[in-house]
């Protein structure tokens, strides 16, 4: 527990960890919390409030079939954020469970960073982008068209943004195999399994952590990267990506359509790196106390 | 170093076998019929014929080996008899788009130089802009000017460019009206007022792809010219009364842009990835868009030949990067 503690306080400490923890605390919250207090729906057209600028009844102004641009911000966010985060978790999950297992078993250890290394020269973009045209249908069948989109969205990202935390962990694992209290708890008669997770996992959880904050960021700007090009989610459930696209034809008329969707993507991109920067220094135990 | 170097190309060979077998049986899933567009009153024998001239009644595995034929033996023939006015693949079979009813690689051959305008001169542009701002931020570390680098970096990392592109349009565009918003593929350069018509046209596209590059180079050659900068050859050079623009010109650049270049090379396919979204924000008519058209009406070759294409590109930076490290560097040795 004081172990906790101290790292919340070394965190806190830090500028940068601080402000990017509390931007993208205060993120979260209004994507979440947000409705409760805007309460006006984002699908809701309202034909006589088409095009509004910014004003009191809309802050950021209505679209072109009247919806509430702040409303639709707000419901992009949980939608991005979402899907960043799932797609974070699987990546993290298997980069975990691929770098751990290639660095304690030396027998998996080739064939596993083989793998790593084919995946790393994936023309990762483009192979998305077929991805999700392939997939698409088939997948809406099953979960239904919000669903199956989601689902696949975060497949996608989830199953091509594992390769740098295995590698970590890879290396970490390695490193701590060859330690004294591994060596210890293997004498003492601890099985793979148990060395793995009391042992090996709970000494690796630091670079995982860093790179979850990462690889939320890159998720969130791939799937943004995915609606932009039209191939992510639809114009009835957009996300950011998907706002700032459909909104970039009125971009002349309305730019502010573009950069609040925009400008959420890159806060969140922001505060997220600057978190991750913070719990880098504030883990690193050469540092001291 | 010469064995080092065949056996990594060794080894990239069956990399690059199995990443276009990926690709290809992931195609193999799609559900769409190249014959949907077919009209109704087209019997149906003449379609299966039709299924055949495409090669889709044959197995996977005869397919795949068809595709690997022609896009490594049967292309680099055609392109020997374009150089050389030979006629070695007269009568072959070559890699057909099912949007063009023509050979791919003709198409990727037209679209190639405008991507590679746009995304080279971006390149160039970033690295020339960030290997000075990597310099002296690390020269003067934690002064004014190192924050506003700094700052660049992560406004560069932070705004992608499908946020920066329709940000630059607003402004130079729509606000100041100063640069064309659209990039005219069919422009030619005839005289110096064209030759300015086509430098502002590429202004923006630059600019947002400049800033991207500008962002991760100035990042890692601040890193390296501190590494350097703390270095025993460094305080030599001054003690033995070296002007400071030798000492950083020479001995500390020198030494620093080692592993700069290697992040130089094995940044350039992901220039190409980037250039996908910004070729679509400009409109630029380049192997990008040519990627997302044919991914849109479902022409599978095209697909697979030019995510193939971009394969080759990430498999020959690594190797292009791993050498130049070697060789520029003679503490490194490939056993």
């Amino acid at each position: 527990m004081s172990e906790r503690a101290s790292l919340l306080r070394r965190l806190a400490r830090h500028p940068g960890a601080a402000t990017g923890g509390v931007l993208f605390a205060a993120i979260l919250a209004a994507v979440w919390l947000g409705p409760l207090l805007w309460p006006l729906a984002p699908d809701v057209i309202d034909v006589r409030a088409r095009n509004l600028g910014p004003g009191l009844a809309h802050p950021l102004g209505t679209d072109q079939l009247g919806r509430d641009t702040l409303a639709r911000v707000l419901a992009g966010g949980r939608l991005s954020l979402s899907v960043g985060l799932a797609a974070m978790a699987i990546a993290l999950g298997l980069g975990t469970l691929i770098g751990v297992c290639a660095g304690f078993f030396r027998r998996l250890d080739g064939p596993l960073m083989r793998l790593t290394d084919l995946f790393l020269a994936l023309p990762l973009l483009p192979l998305l982008l077929v991805m999700l045209l392939l997939f698409r249908d088939s997948l809406a069948g099953i979960f239904g068209p919000e669903g199956g989109i989601f689902v696949l969205v975060v497949g996608a990202i989830g199953l091509t943004s594992w390769m740098p935390t295995a590698r970590i962990v890879r290396g970490d694992t390695l490193a701590l195999k060859e330690r004294e209290f591994v060596l210890a708890a293997r004498a003492a008669g601890t099985g793979p399994i148990g060395l793995m997770t009391r042992h090996i996992l709970p000494n690796v959880l630091s670079p995982i952590l860093v790179s979850a904050a990462l690889g939320l960021a890159t998720a969130i700007v791939t799937e943004s990267a995915l609606s932009f090009l039209g191939l992510g989610f639809p114009p009835d459930f957009p996300s950011w990506g998907r706002l700032l696209s459909d909104a970039t034809i009125y971009l002349a008329d309305y730019p502010e359509r573009v950069i609040a969707p925009g400008l959420a993507i890159s806060l969140t991109v922001l505060s997220v790196t600057y978190l991750g920067d913070g719990l880098r220094d504030a883990l690193d135990p050469r540092l001291g106390r | 170093m010469l064995s080092y170097t065949i056996r990594r190309l060794a080894l990239a060979i069956p990399t690059l076998l199995v990443i276009s077998l990926i690709i290809f049986l992931l195609l193999d899933l799609a559900p769409g019929d190249p014959m949907a567009q077919v009209p109704l009153t087209v019997p149906p024998e003449v379609k299966a014929q039709m299924r055949e001239a495409l090669g889709l009644g044959e197995q996977v595995h005869i397919r795949y080996w068809k595709w690997l034929v022609q896009m490594t033996w049967v292309e680099p023939q055609v392109l020997i008899d374009h150089l050389f006015g030979t006629s070695l693949s007269e009568g072959k079979l070559r890699i057909l788009s099912w949007q063009h009813r023509g050979p791919v690689m003709d198409v990727v051959v037209q679209r190639l130089p405008q991507t590679l305008w746009v995304v080279g001169t971006a390149y160039l542009v970033g690295i020339l802009i960030a290997l000075p701002i990597g310099i002296w931020s690390a020269y003067r570390r934690a002064s004014l000017f190192d924050q506003a680098g700094t700052f660049v970096t992560v406004v560069g990392y932070a705004m992608p460019p499908f946020f920066t592109g329709p940000l630059v349009i607003f402004i130079f565009s729509v606000q100041l009206g100063w640069l064309p918003s659209i990039y005219d593929t069919t422009h030619r350069v005839t005289d110096w007022n064209s030759f300015t018509v086509q430098l502002r046209q590429m202004v923006l596209p630059v600019m947002v792809l400049a800033l991207q590059t500008t962002a991760q180079i100035s990042r890692y050659m601040r890193a390296a010219v501190l590494d350097s900068l703390g270095q025993d050859y460094v305080r030599t050079a001054r003690a033995k009364g070296l002007p400071e623009a030798a000492v950083l010109g020479v001995h500390v650049l020198r030494n620093a842009l080692i592993p700069v270049v290697t992040v130089i090379a094995l940044g350039l396919p992901a220039v190409f990835g980037g250039a996908i979204i910004t070729e679509q924000i400009f409109s630029v008519n380049g192997i990008g868009a040519q990627l997302i058209g044919a991914i849109r009406a479902g022409d599978l070759p095209t697909v697979h030949t030019i995510t193939f294409i971009f394969a080759v590109l990430i498999v020959l930076a690594n190797l292009l990067a791993d050498l130049l490290y070697g060789w520029l560097d003679p503490r490194i040795r490939y056993e």
